[in-house]
């Protein structure tokens, strides 16, 4: 999120397109409600009339997976009718960019842009790419006339994408595509805010990435970004999952967001070399020229005194991917399923159920030696031996079951969307021989090193030499009573040394050896700071020698009115509650809109740090230099860009610097009606060979279980998965609680009432939903909120059904199996996150 | 202390049921063994076990797919409430300081005039025979603490309060209908509508049946003068429904 949640209610338009808050998000509700109340529009874009389009002031139903469409129709709406915020656009987008000349769009090249190579699947970004000054900073044409300048190009590329046209995708009303365009396109002034509500079904798509793209170049296009009420702002679907993908939850990051390590990234200086993004242009930040600070430090916070300048700070031991390794999801079960694993983890999470191509999942888990299963309860993960079209007597898999505290009976943070870090505390004591996560692992990790200890091993380095400072050790060097507060601190790092403001003279003093850093801003790159995870510095600090836990406060104070809340917990980075708030003031530092000012430039008060006049006041700004109008000292508002601009171009992803509207892996359409040339994104990895410009399944193209079927009579039906309000993921919370099941006890499946009559299926029958993959049982729920797409000429209809339940529990059965053994196994181009918010699927009577 | 009430705003509700939760959990009720029946509203109608429900209500819509409702269903806490004036049993139904119609079912006898007297079909009989129905969560209230399905409310929807303030909360927000405000001396949960009642499953009028009026002027007075309850109640009903209504009754338990 770059705002956060009581933020909703400062906006003038609320956007809900990929989420469905009222269902998911409940407490979300309550700001959306708080901004209608105050005159707000709310609209809901989906392909259902959800529990949030009951709410909704402007209602537009879309075909799943045609978002880009959409919201591509939305760009050259707003260009074509100059809606958009002309000073945010030339002074803080890359709009006045100019692009090599050679840069060919997909309009140009029968639906891929310059660069791509077919039998990699992969784009050459050579053409990608700025045109210099002899300084080596960017050219640019503030008129933005250049026929090469980024705003010119963005208008080229969805010029194509007219009204007439998105409605033929989309499915949506031409009509309904003009109003809500308008509306959201009212927000194009300084004294309007738009916000944007995404979660799973932007994600979720084999264009999930530029799903949200497009979203951000409307937003810089609106002016939008950095200011209160405005943001595009992931509705997350677990309470901490933003916490856990900033320590590092994902394959291809450290905590931090800082890269995983390939293998021929040899030694620290080759990470920071080819990680460090340079500018020469004196007047952009380039937050992340501070890299080397936040590896050097990282690593001695694992390392701790292991970590030393001699042997590269203990660098060797990070664990390395391959050159071009994927470790993604789809990825990891498709080597499990082929027999390259022996061991697995299932850590908090239930696999056979919530997996894309869930079927796949439960046969690889057989191939497995042993599985871990760390759960609240047993699953289908955990007893997924047993299970539908199972043999016990065939898998060899030994499974061990560790019962894990629940979230009130261990202390702790956790990071909401807002990415607020608040602190937790523990209610009651575990119930039976469940432990906390930490102490499991501390378990684990005690057991490792005594047998590297006994037996030795390949390379037992990377775990002995862990720190693991966290509370009193027995004589074996165990923690026997683990505290929590200090992996936290741990977390926010200390200074290992005093350190010093070399600048200065006399220099200065910074930090003093042994006390935890004051935030990140003070970490070193020669060993001196250790630090967890860089944007977590601050959050466990310590002020005048008095430590203090900045995520367990709970000031209530709210002197902007705007709900910053600065006081209650800590929000990473820096307690900023806005990111991008530079962004929300025009070149002087006075806010667009002076009745929702979440930072302003007070040029005469004095700046308690520099002891010199002029310092910005409200929330904690992006940066502390002066308004861009200081010709000297000013500096670019997307601090964390090398270029210090908000990417209208985008050349750092896989698929296009532009997003392109592409189909499904699986859709209803033989032609992507944009161009013949490529109906699905020409960069997803397929896990299954295709042929023809359709690039339809070849008959014999891979595993069974990775199969799809594109434009095929036998799976006809558009589907998507969602969540309702009463269940939670895949249900093992909420499935045992019989309060929530009474509510929704079964799996169930939506369709139209249309569809109902052509297939002569009456309102609560049972019935099968299949997909090329898998099965399930449903009850059929016949009612008004699908209704039939009018695509290319012809009717398309699209069903939906819920993925919370599983055939473990309730145990007679009675709920119905996941509805992810019908999904596909194909993802995003650039995250891999499984495509399980558009595929095809057929319906019968049970 | 004023009277304290609910106010209800269909508006406002997201259908989350979060109160259907929030009441099983503080009141501590079963789970009831439910099926999908073509509908996302479930359990299906108010029993002993379930105090409150959403009704999701779709109503034709010129703009969108349909127009859904989502309306809150639950005992009204009526002024005039016609299941105390009906009940013979002395202490089985009472009011509490806050306004709310609570129960003590050890005092409940079990003979089900408060399901024929109630004008919105709320009470229940659990597996023992004795009045279920929601009390406002008069323990919470009791000591100063929201009922349990408001506290649990995200949009406010629910709100408890104050009854006055409440009514002047609806009014000044502009809600066309403010339902209970004046019917049966003023319901306990008001509701703010932006339609007619009939819209949201609410009769214009609600009142309660002639039989208990009855009863209430002209047989209760004498069941305290000697007559015991249950047999003025066989009277009554004798009167009122005739026989086969109690056999009826008996079938449903």
């Amino acid at each position: 999120m770059t705002n956060h949640w009581v933020d909703f209610k400062n906006a003038d338009v609320i956007l809900v397109m990929g989420s469905n808050p009222a269902e998911n998000h409940p407490i979300s509700m309550k700001w959306i409600t708080k901004a209608r109340e105050n005159g707000a529009k709310l609209i809901v874009v989906d392909p259902r009339f959800t529990r949030t389009a009951a709410k909704a002031d402007i209602y537009a139903p879309l075909r799943s997976g045609t978002d880009i469409a959409f919201l591509g129709g939305m760009i050259n709406h707003i260009v074509e009718k100059n809606l958009y915020f002309k000073d945010y656009v030339v002074n803080y987008t890359n709009a006045a960019f100019l692009v090599n000349p050679e840069f060919k769009g997909p309009g140009e090249l029968n639906g891929v842009f310059s660069g791509y190579d077919e039998k990699t699947r992969k784009y050459d970004k050579k053409t990608w790419s700025y045109q210099m000054d002899d300084k080596g900073i960017v050219k640019k044409d503030f008129t933005l006339r250049d026929p090469n300048c980024v705003f010119q190009l963005l208008k080229k590329h969805y010029k194509r994408y007219s009204i007439d046209l998105v409605s033929s995708i989309t499915g949506t009303p031409k009509e309904k595509l003009v109003e809500v365009y308008d509306t959201f396109a009212s927000t194009g002034r300084p004294d309007r805010a738009g916000t944007e509500l995404y979660a799973m079904g932007w994600t979720q798509h084999t264009v999930g990435t530029q799903n949200i793209r497009t979203m951000s170049i409307i937003q810089l296009l609106l002016g939008n970004m950095g200011i209160a009420g405005g943001g595009i702002n992931a509705m997350r679907g677990e309470s901490n999952v933003q916490g856990s993908t900033d320590h590092g939850l994902l394959f291809h990051i450290i905590p931090g967001y800082n890269p995983v390590p390939s293998a021929t990234v040899v030694d620290t200086a080759a990470y920071i070399e080819k990680f460090t993004p340079k500018t020469k242009d004196p007047r952009s930040v380039n937050w992340f020229g501070n890299r080397n600070k936040y590896l050097i430090s990282y690593l001695k916070a694992i390392y701790g005194s292991s970590a030393t300048k001699e042997n590269d700070f203990g660098y060797a031991w990070l664990p390395k991917l391959d050159e071009g390794m994927n470790g993604s999801w789809l990825v990891l079960f498709d080597k499990m399923f082929k027999g390259g694993f022996e061991g697995f983890f299932a850590w908090g999470q239930n696999p056979a159920c919530s997996s894309g191509n869930a079927g796949k999942v439960r046969t690889a888990l057989s191939k497995l030696k042993w599985m871990v299963n760390v759960n609240l309860f047993d699953n289908e993960t955990g007893s997924f031996w047993k299970g539908p079209g199972m043999k016990p007597e065939d898998v060899q898999t030994e499974v061990f079951q560790l019962p894990a505290a629940v979230s009130v009976e261990k202390e702790g943070s956790i990071t909401n969307s807002s990415r607020l870090a608040q602190w937790r505390y523990k209610s009651v004591e575990p119930a039976g021989e469940a432990m906390p996560d930490s102490e499991i692992i501390n378990e684990l990790r005690n057991r490792v090193i005594m047998l590297y200890k006994k037996e030795g091993g390949k390379f037992p380095a990377p775990i002995t030499n862990l720190t693991w400072n966290y509370g009193e050790k027995d004589a074996d060097g165990k923690v026997v009573k683990f505290n929590i507060h200090e992996v936290a601190k741990e977390i926010n790092g200390y200074y290992l040394e005093d350190i010093y403001d070399k600048t200065q003279t006399p220099p200065k003093l910074i930090g003093k050896k042994g006390e935890l850093c004051a935030s990140f801003v003070t970490l070193q790159a020669d060993g001196t700071t250790s630090c967890g995870n860089w944007i977590y510095s601050q959050s466990y600090t310590q002020k005048d020698g008095k430590i203090i836990n900045m995520m367990a406060r709970r000031g209530k104070d709210d002197p902007t009115g705007l709900g910053l809340y600065s006081g209650w917990a800590w929000a990473w980075p820096v307690n900023r509650r806005i990111i991008y708030n530079r962004a929300s003031v025009d070149m002087k530092g006075n806010p667009w809109d002076p009745k929702r000012a979440v930072i302003k430039w007070n040029a005469t008060k004095e700046n308690p740090a520099t002891k010199k006049p002029g310092v910005w006041e409200g929330d904690v700004p992006d940066g502390p230099a002066p308004p861009m109008a200081d010709e000297k000292a000013g500096k670019y508002p997307f601090i964390m860009r090398a270029d210090g601009m908000g990417a209208l171009f985008g050349p750092g992803l896989a698929d296009g610097p532009f997003p392109e509207h592409y189909e499904a892996l699986e859709c209803p359409l033989q032609e992507n009606p944009m161009q013949p040339g490529h109906r699905v994104n020409p960069t997803i990895k397929l896990f299954y060979a295709t042929e023809g410009p359709g690039e339809k399944a070849k008959e014999d193209g891979g595993l069974p279980e990775d199969i799809f079927a594109s434009c095929d009579i036998r799976f006809p039906y558009v589907a998507t998965t969602y969540r309702v309000s009463e269940h939670w993921q895949t249900g093992v919370m909420t499935r045992h609680l019989p309060w929530q099941l009474e509510m929704s006890p079964q799996q169930f499946v939506e369709i139209s009432e249309q569809l109902a009559v052509e297939l002569s299926i009456s309102n609560g029958e049972k019935v099968i939903v299949s997909s090329a993959r898998g099965k399930v049982n449903a009850v059929a729920m016949v009612t008004k909120r699908f209704q039939p797409f009018k695509v290319m000429d012809s009717t398309i209809h699209q069903v939906g059904l819920p993925w919370h339940f599983g055939w473990q529990y309730p145990e007679d059965g009675s709920s119905g199996d996941s509805a992810n053994l019908l999904t596909p196994t194909v993802g995003d181009a650039n995250t891999l996150i499984p495509e399980t918010k558009a595929f095809l699927v057929n319906i019968k009577k049970a | 202390m004023g009277r304290m009430s609910l106010l209800v705003s269909p508006e406002l509700c997201i259908g989350c049921r979060g109160c259907q939760t929030a009441c099983k959990e503080w009141n501590q009720l079963e789970g009831e063994k439910t099926e999908n029946r073509g509908t996302t509203e479930n359990p299906p109608d108010l029993s002993p076990n379930t105090f409150n429900k959403i009704r999701y209500v779709e109503l034709p819509s010129e703009k969108n797919p349909m127009r859904l409702l989502f309306v809150s269903q639950r005992c009204m806490h009526c002024g005039d409430a016609g299941c105390m004036k009906i009940c013979p049993a002395p202490g089985a139904l009472f009011r509490t300081d806050e306004g709310a119609v609570a129960y003590d079912k050890d005092k409940c006898i079990g003979c089900r005039l408060c399901v024929t007297s109630c004008p919105f079909n709320v009470p229940r009989y659990d597996a023992q025979n004795k009045i279920s129905k929601c009390h406002l969560c008069a323990d919470r209230i009791s000591q100063g603490l929201t009922p349990s399905c408001a506290k649990t409310c995200p949009t406010g929807a629910l709100r408890y309060g104050d009854r006055d303030e409440l009514l002047g909360l609806a009014k000044k927000a502009g809600y066309s209908k403010v339902y209970g405000e004046k019917d049966l001396e003023g319901l306990g949960a008001v509701y703010a509508f932006t339609d007619s009642p009939k819209i949201y499953g609410m009769s214009d009028s609600p009142a309660i049946p002639e039989a208990v009026v009855f009863w209430n002027n002209v047989l209760k007075p004498l069941s305290y003068l000697g007559l015991a309850g249950v047999a003025a109640a066989a009277v009554l009903h004798y009167v009122a429904f005739g026989p086969k209504k109690i056999e009826e009754v008996k079938k449903d338990e």
